[in-house]
């Protein structure tokens, strides 16, 4: 019998070592039954980007507190577009300016979640809008 | 078959989707492992196990950076527990192993157990297939952190390293008949720790009261010392290497690596035939002798497990129901 399971990677981009956020996502999507592939900080976008690819996932959420995402969210998609790899869906959140979230989408962030949202606001996103492969 | 050409091609997307179809138990993957067969079987195989936080993700990145300095091309399988309560999983292992992400030489693919209890998941050999059809040099297999009774990886690895750490008192004496039997090379993993000496000791004994035929494998230990000190640690992996490659040779020109190959041939085509057929039919076949000269012809490439197994479903089914 087969099944389709939903599988994210939690990753931080970046100089940035403020897991806490990345790894209470982790943790709650562990808990709404998806795998999740956790990379740890300092990563850079080509890092991202080449795991993602490894590790065949729906979606990367990323993470960034230190005020770099319109730099480093964008070089993900970019790199994961150049690598055959567009279909990967990446959404963000962290540290992130009203103003900022617009040119995020622009670039092919396909959602931004910042301090105080809920859990399971995030998890119904994902349920929505990320459906593992056909 | 295109994937099957883009898997022998090193295709890494396609490869690491091949996996996942095989792990969600997609009917189609099964054509495409079919077709990879015939290539498989050049890839050597390690075994990493040991209990959680022994350090094994950090030993295999350790072997990883040491396969790639002799441009040896590396595939990585690292396997965590799936939660029995929500079918989800945290796969934490790759984390240690990132300084290697870009490297295109070297494929890391995490895997949850999603409820196998013999410390992999079910879908490890053909995941092994795949890397090696990728034509991959060396394949680490890292197990979930193992307790007694996890040793399915004997059924898949030429070698088979047990991690065990110091300061876990008298563990040694609760895991004597698990996994402690299992082990080709021993590692003392952290052994700056207080009680390295005591474990290694302990071990030796242990061995010394194991017997060991003329010419055979005595198991070695194998000391690694702090990864946060680099280069005490890359010498300390250099011996591990050294001895990993020691064990393949001796497999080798024992010709043990016959039994290894028909122990891991007999074990993928079980499976195979448990999936398409029941308990009744694999009763005859055993008392028959049948088994016996499948793996034969397994062993000659002359076929692979899954139409194997469909010929004997074809075969008994309806003697046997």
């Amino acid at each position: 019998m087969s099944e389709r399971k939903l599988r994210v990677m939690v990753a931080k981009p970046g100089l940035d070592g403020h897991d806490r956020g990345a790894r209470v996502l982790a943790r709650c999507f562990r808990d709404a039954g998806f795998e999740v592939i956790y990379t740890g900080c300092h990563q850079t976008p080509a890092q991202i980007a080449s795991s993602a690819i490894q590790e065949d996932v729906d979606l990367v959420g990323l993470s960034c507190l230190s005020g770099a995402h319109r730099y480093l969210f964008p070089q993900v998609v970019k790199l994961l577009q150049e690598n055959g790899a567009g279909d990967i869906t990446v959404i963000g959140g962290g540290i992130i300016p009203d103003q900022d979230c617009q040119k995020l989408y622009d670039a092919g962030i396909k959602a931004i979640f910042t301090p105080g949202t809920p859990l399971d606001v995030i998890v119904d996103w994902i349920k929505k809008n990320v459906k593992p492969l056909e | 078959m295109e994937i099957g050409k883009k898997i022998k091609a090193g295709d890494i997307r396609a490869a690491s989707r091949l996996i996942r179809d095989i792990e969600d138990s997609i009917p189609e993957a099964k054509f495409t492992i079919k077709h990879i067969f015939p290539y498989t079987g050049k890839a050597q195989v390690v075994g990493i196990t040991g209990s959680p936080g022994a350090g094994k993700s950090t030993l295999v990145d350790g072997l990883v950076e040491a396969n790639r300095k002799r441009n040896r091309t590396v595939g990585v399988l690292a396997v965590d527990p799936t939660s029995p309560f929500t079918g989800g999983a945290t796969l934490g292992d790759r984390i240690r192993m990132q300084r290697h992400a870009e490297d295109p030489g070297v494929f890391i693919r995490s895997l949850a157990t999603r409820g196998s209890l013999g410390g992999l998941s079910k879908a490890v050999g053909d995941a092994i297939h795949v890397m090696d059809a990728m034509g991959k040099d060396i394949i680490l297999v890292e197990t979930v952190g193992t307790g007694q009774q996890e040793v399915e990886i004997i059924n898949y690895a030429h070698t088979v390293i047990v991690v065990l750490v110091p300061g876990m008192g008298d563990e040694i004496q609760a895991i004597k008949a698990g996994i402690m039997e299992i082990a080709d090379i021993f590692v003392v993993n952290k052994s700056d720790r207080e009680g390295a000496g005591k474990l290694q000791r302990e071990l030796m004994a242990m061995l010394d009261m194991s017997p060991v035929a003329a010419g055979g494998w005595r198991p070695p230990i194998v000391t690694i010392g702090n990864s946060f000190k680099p280069e005490e640690f890359e010498q300390d992996i250099g011996k591990l290497s050294a001895r990993i490659h020691e064990h393949y040779e001796f497999l080798v020109s024992s010709d043990l690596i016959g039994d290894r190959l028909r122990r891991k041939t007999m074990h993928e085509l079980n499976e195979a035939l448990r999936s398409s057929i029941l308990e009744p039919v694999l009763n005859m076949l055993v008392s028959t002798g049948e088994l016996d000269r499948m793996v034969e012809k397994l062993l000659k490439k002359e076929s692979d497990p899954c139409s194997l197994a469909e010929e004997v479903a074809r075969k008994y089914l309806q003697e046997c129901i």
